[in-house]
């Protein structure tokens, strides 16, 4: 008897548990569309082609934003997706997984990847405006962020070569292929839907930060970057501008281009993820 | 022609005292072995008993394992296998090795059979088709794959990818053939097919299989080696070791009533 009331009282316990689980996905999903849709219907009917296009002048422009971000989004990835999946590909393939120098790299690394932003951004400020003496530029932000999203890009490329099982690796040594053969030929394609996700969210990060590049690029929101080397501006540090100096409208339309960039950029990430999954099956 | 050319260079394994530690663990002890050309020589024994472990130390498959050490002499004909000078990815193409599990790339049909030869140098489209096709009708799968070559190999059934396996290392054109376990993956149909196949390939190369099951080794094997603990208890022809065991180790293990 005892036994059967345990019973139902698991059962109780599981279905309840299951729509805790439910209602913690809708909430989670509601939130989300709430951001979205606010975000949306605040901002796009303030949307113009002046603010869009339009050189800044007696009105705002975020076309220097545009401009910013790009370069910060080059210089950042240049840097650190060469060195990332490198770093990772030497961690993964190279090193003795259990020894106790990969194991102290890994939790460098994690801990790296939990600093908050600002603390990068004091650092890039430090190092690049005044020990560098280039002030602010762009090229000092987008290296800070190059240092930013590095760990991210470690952590996720070995996560993604991790994942390409042993038997492709002992296929290709068994047959004759040279290390380097199996991992370029082999482990990286195999991997590479992970790794281009992770670096497309890498991106993501950079385009939505901010606190980095008030400290480093100088938030010179009126004047079109000549160079690298000029101070400049992103289009999150517009928001930033547009919302703290009274022009509430355009940040909220800033807001929408932002979004709308960001979204693109995950709607990419899963799309070539699948693709190149997909990819490793035909020629 | 070929005939002369095969005569010339022998391709028999000749293992003598082969002793293997993993850190302080022996897991071979004094192993002594002549394995003869153009046979199926079955490796048998209880888990762990070190045949899978001696059949990696035939392409040095065990050089990728952290602390592994191995002493003796491995001889493949003139080629001292650990030698200093050896060419290890050039043994391991001569000595091709099949899976316990099937383990496919993630390409297409072709360029896993491709995998090899491009390895190695062969680029000319019309020469990588035709070691592709000659090596998938030698792995006898050519008939079901023909018509898919450029679709993934991932998709194939169990039995079928791993005799893609078969036939991707067949294609770097090997003189001997190691098989872990090929088939205890593998539904009985798809088990058959690979063990006819053995039978065929036993006439161009040297093979040698670790087998749990020893129905398999009676019907495929010439030779049978009976491992247990790291040591060679009996090696001799699959009949005689089969129908009259010497050692009582040997018997008691091939009669199920071992322990």
């Amino acid at each position: 008897m005892r036994k059967i009331n345990r019973h139902k009282s698991q059962i109780a316990l599981y279905s309840s548990l299951k729509w805790i689980s439910r209602i913690c996905t809708a909430v989670s999903l509601v939130s989300l569309l709430a951001v979205v849709l606010y975000v949306l219907i605040n901002g796009v009917d303030k949307l113009s082609i002046q603010l869009l296009f339009g050189e800044y002048g007696k009105y705002p422009s975020i076309l220097p934003a545009f401009v910013g971000t790009l370069e910060l989004v080059a210089v950042a990835t240049i840097i650190a997706v060469p060195i990332g999946v490198a770093s990772a590909i030497f961690l993964v393939e190279y090193t003795n997984n259990k020894s106790k120098i990969v194991k102290y790299i890994r939790v460098a690394t994690e801990t790296l990847a939990g600093i908050p932003s600002i603390v990068y951004g004091l650092f890039g400020y430090l190092v690049f405006v005044v020990l560098f003496g280039w002030g602010y530029s762009l090229l000092g932000g987008g290296l800070t962020l190059a240092i930013m999203i590095l760990p991210v890009i470690v952590r996720s490329t070995e996560e993604s070569l991790l994942a390409v099982p042993d038997g492709f690796r002992e296929g290709a040594y068994a047959l004759g292929t040279s290390k380097v053969r199996t991992i370029f030929k082999v482990v990286l394609p195999s991997a590479s839907g992970g790794i281009v996700t992770a670096i497309i969210l890498a991106i993501g990060r950079v385009v939505s930060e901010s606190a980095v590049l008030i400290l480093t690029i100088g938030m010179v929101v009126n004047k079109m970057p000549v160079s690298v080397m000029s101070p400049g501006t992103s289009l999150a540090l517009d928001i930033y501008y547009f919302a703290s100096y009274g022009y509430p409208d355009e940040a909220a339309a800033t807001a929408v281009v932002l979004l709308i960039f960001v979204m693109i950029l995950n709607l990419l990430a899963t799309l070539v993820g699948k693709l190149l999954k997909k990819g490793t099956g035909e020629k | 022609m070929t005939d002369t050319v095969k005569t010339e260079e022998r391709y028999n394994i000749s293992v003598k005292n082969c002793n293997l530690f993993y850190g302080d663990f022996q897991a071979l002890k004094s192993i002594n072995m002549e394995i003869a050309e153009n046979e199926v020589t079955a490796l048998i024994g209880p888990s762990g008993c070190g045949k899978s472990t001696f059949l990696k130390t035939l392409n040095r498959m065990n050089d990728l394992v952290d602390g592994c050490k191995i002493t003796g002499e491995f001889k493949l004909g003139s080629l001292d296998i650990y030698g200093k000078d050896t060419d290890i990815n050039l043994l391991r193409k001569n000595v091709g090795m099949v899976f316990q599990k099937p383990n496919p790339f993630p390409m297409s049909i072709f360029d896993n059979i491709a995998f090899a030869p491009r390895t190695f140098g062969i680029k000319k489209k019309a020469e990588l088709d035709e070691i592709v096709e000659q090596s998938l009708v030698k792995a006898s799968i050519w008939d079901e794959v023909k018509d898919r070559l450029k679709k993934s190999a991932l998709g194939m059934s169990g039995g079928q990818q791993q005799r893609l396996c078969i036939a991707r290392s067949l294609a770097a054109s090997p003189k001997v053939l190691l098989m872990d376990e090929p088939t205890s993956a593998l539904d009985p149909i798809s088990t058959g097919k690979i063990e006819e196949l053995m039978d065929e390939l036993k006439k161009e190369y040297t093979i040698v299989i670790v087998t749990h099951n020893m129905q398999q080794a009676t019907r495929v094997s010439d030779k049978t080696a009976f491992f247990l603990l790291g040591e060679v208890i009996e090696f001799g022809k699959t009949e005689d070791i089969f129908v009259n065991p010497i050692d009582k180790r040997t018997e008691n293990y091939i009669t199920g009533r071992f322990g």
